[in-house]
């Protein structure tokens, strides 16, 4: 997509959280009301089926550019489940499956659904094939993340309406590929929220006198946070551009390094922010939680920076000390438009 | 991010090409480096190396060809330098001639200097030292009392720097010096400028300073009415604040502000194989290395494109030096010393010492937050 096309959409995508989101509707979704005007407007605006090839009647984004939407969704919490359903309708079209209208959850190994009582379709993605499941009337469990409380249903899923090979740039791994890109792009996005805040509020509490943001332990904490910040964003960015040049499984390093660096930025700017926020941050009633709440259960989601740390640890180790730096070259260069 | 955008760069499209050809060199080059060697890296000073280096155009890569340059891209140039670094080659010799002193002279050095100086540069025959630091001005940079005073045909300059790197090996230095006394100290950015010192002349006293490493890595250089001909003022007169800032933002937007430790993990990673706690840890800091290139290369980009990226530097540096800093203990911790080949204890050992200059050396830890929170308008 053209940088001129990419950032018009974001500033549409940017401008409707702004003015349909906020607090109000994030806790609305922690009791579970699904945010039914917002997802009206987000399909009129042709979101989920964004990553859908232009012939199949989608947008025809890349994942850099769903990276780039997914991380504005973070920013503003991720209130409705968007960025799941696009990456479903996007594997369902590479699949060569017209995706449904009405939200589509990706079902990803282990994982429950995000707002599985709502989608209409489900969509799995592994072992190099994508199915696409009808939900209505399949049994489930209505539940909730622990720390994010965004609504997780658990649902059997029965025989696919379809089911079809997908191409081999995709692997055996593809929604989990996909859902761990969605959450480091969300985490960026919302680690820029947590970081606007804390600047905020550092600005306007005073204490001694003056705004804590005037005490140099503070503002010490804040560039680090800042530093980590800029780290998840780039490393976000970074592993959607390898997906969109290389496909999912081409980007698996990538998306890898996205989540742990994401992961440990969300831990990090967590603490920070809610230190300088100290007592009223952690009250209910102050926002800050809604994010951070968010940031810890992201981290967790499709594989903690552990799972993927030792992913990538272990291919280094195998590979030796001597490819250690080549490797870390080649990924780029060997493949480019 | 509140203000400070990294977008995405590539590296030029003959990246393999060039990557193959310094390997090769390196590989070479560097069969008989000592893990001190590897382990200082971009300290380390070898005159033999940095002139064949400087052979195969690997200086200077970016200047006009008048100058002895390459015209080449700043991207090729990156490319270049983080081969170097991977490698922990010895590049000291040539190393701030090509980052900062070369460029300064580019951009505000007069047509005789840049004739002068550029092309001996680029050869990898002439070594710079950075004349900043003074026994009673670190951070506060703008505080030194080092003083050049006009006399006919030139300046006369008096005063110490200290910790100047490798200026017992050096040719020539760039000083900057109080020309003008203020009064009020809220003004001391005003009154500076820049010289360039050569190190041989009368009056200048060179003391090595041993370091904790046990290396010879930096000096006392005593200034005892030392005379510098007026050609050797860089840019103008009392400008010299500005032109060094702007300087820094070379000196710390390099590949050399994350990766200088990464030698130690090349190194060490075939003897933790053994270690269970290995791929976890081995994955954590390459996760953080692919990212901080990526930081890296975008930083370069802002360069390339002319502009001063002094912020985004700064904050790249901060996280990179804490990333090469945690590398030596992520490393130490997987380590069985029983088990371990002498070689890499021996990398290992001298990587944790030199480690804590990371976050000193090029502006501290604190100095660059404090950059960056200015940057989120807390001061
Ligand atoms: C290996 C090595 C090589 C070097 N090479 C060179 C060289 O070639 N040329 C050169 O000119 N210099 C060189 N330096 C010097 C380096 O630039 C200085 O060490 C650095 O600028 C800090 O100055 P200082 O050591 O005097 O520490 P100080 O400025 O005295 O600082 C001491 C401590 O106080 C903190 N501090 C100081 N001011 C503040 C503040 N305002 N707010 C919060 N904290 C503060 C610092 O962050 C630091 O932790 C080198 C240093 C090292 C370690």
């Amino acid at each position: 997509m053209s940088d001129d096309l990419r950032s018009i959409l974001l500033e549409q995508v940017e401008r409707l959280l702004s003015d349909r989101s906020g607090p109000d509707l994030l806790r609305a979704v922690e009791r579970g009301e699904w945010p039914a005007a917002l997802w009206e407007e987000a399909e009129a605006l042709g979101l989920p089926h964004a990553l859908v090839p232009e012939a199949m009647g989608g947008a025809g984004l890349g994942w850099d550019d769903a990276v780039a939407v997914w991380q504005v969704l973070g920013r503003h919490g991720a209130p409705l489940p968007l960025a799941g359903g696009m990456a479903a309708a996007a594997l369902l079209a590479v699949g060569g499956i017209a995706p449904p209208a009405g939200p589509i959850a990706l079902a990803v190994p282990g994982e429950a659904l995000a707002w599985g009582r709502r989608a209409e379709h489900a969509v799995t993605a592994t072992g190099g094939e994508v199915a696409l499941h009808l939900l209505s009337g399949a049994a489930r469990q209505e539940g909730r993340s622990l720390i994010g409380r965004e609504p997780a249903d658990h649902v059997a899923l029965g025989e696919p309406l379809a089911r079809v090979a997908l191409p081999p740039g995709c692997g055996p791994e593809a929604a989990l590929l996909a859902g761990a890109l969605l959450h480091a792009a969300q985490i960026a996005g919302a680690l820029e929220a947590v970081l606007g805040m804390t600047v905020e509020y550092a600005s306007t509490r005073r204490q001694f006198g003056r705004p804590i943001g005037g005490f140099q332990a503070v503002q010490q904490l804040l560039a680090q946070a800042a530093g980590e910040v800029a780290a998840a964003g780039v490393a976000a960015a970074h592993a959607g551009r390898a997906a969109a040049r290389r496909g999912l499984a081409g980007g698996a390093f990538e998306i890898a390094c996205a989540k742990v660096v994401a992961g440990e930025a969300a831990g990090r700017v967590a603490a920070i922010a809610h230190q300088v926020h100290a007592a009223m941050g952690f009250t209910d009633e102050h926002p800050l939680h809604l994010f951070t709440r968010r940031l810890w259960s992201w981290r967790d989601a499709c594989g903690a920076e552990r799972v993927w740390a030792r992913r990538i640890g272990a291919e280094a180790l195998a590979r030796g000390g001597a490819a250690l730096w080549p490797d870390l070259t080649a990924r780029e260069e060997e493949a480019r438009p | 991010m509140v203000g400070l955008r990294f977008d995405l760069r590539d590296t030029p499209a003959d990246a393999p090409a060039l990557r193959a050809e310094l390997r090769a060199f390196l590989a070479e080059a560097g069969r008989h480096w000592s893990p001190m060697v590897r382990a200082y890296s971009w300290m380390g000073f070898d005159r033999e190396f940095s002139r064949e280096v400087g052979r195969r155009g690997w200086i200077g890569m970016t200047w006009p060809r008048a100058y002895g340059g390459g015209e080449r891209s700043a991207m090729e140039r990156y490319v270049v330098l983080e081969e170097m670094l991977a490698a922990g080659a010895p590049v000291g010799a040539h190393w701030i001639g090509d980052r900062q002193s070369g460029p300064l002279i580019l951009r505000l050095g007069t047509e005789d200097q840049r004739r002068e100086f550029l092309p001996r540069i680029a050869r990898g025959e002439l070594a710079f030292a950075i004349g900043l630091s003074e026994p009673d001005s670190g951070s506060d940079l703008a505080s030194l009392r080092s003083r050049a005073e006009k006399v006919p045909g030139g300046w006369r300059i008096n005063g110490r720097k200290v910790w100047t790197t490798n200026a017992h090996r050096c040719d020539f230095m760039i000083a900057l010096l109080r020309t003008s006394p203020v009064a009020d100290p809220k003004l001391k950015h005003q009154g500076l400028s820049q010289f360039l010192v050569d190190l041989r002349a009368s009056g200048i006293a060179i003391r090595p300073i041993p370091d904790l490493v046990g290396e010879e890595g930096f000096n006392e250089i005593t200034l005892d009415d030392v005379f510098v001909p007026d050609a050797m003022l860089v840019g103008e007169e009392g400008r010299g604040w500005e032109q060094a800032t702007a300087e820094l933002a070379f000196e710390r937007a390099g590949p050399e502000r994350y990766l200088s430790s990464l030698p130690l993990l090349i190194a060490a990673l075939d003897d933790l194989r053994a270690e269970p706690a290995a791929p976890e840890a081995v994955g954590r800091l390459l996760a953080r290395a692919a990212t901080l290139r990526q930081m890296s290369l975008s930083v370069a980009g802002m360069l390339q494109e002319g502009r001063t990226p002094a912020r985004e530097a700064a904050l790249v540096k901060d996280v990179g030096n804490d990333y090469e800093q945690a590398l030596p203990e992520a490393v130490r911790d997987l380590t069985d010393p029983a088990r371990t080949p002498e070689e890499v204890r021996e990398m290992l050992g001298i990587t944790t010492m030199v480690a804590r200059s990371y976050s000193l050396r090029g502006g501290t830890r604190e100095i660059l937050r404090g950059i960056i929170a200015r940057q989120l308008g807390l001061r």
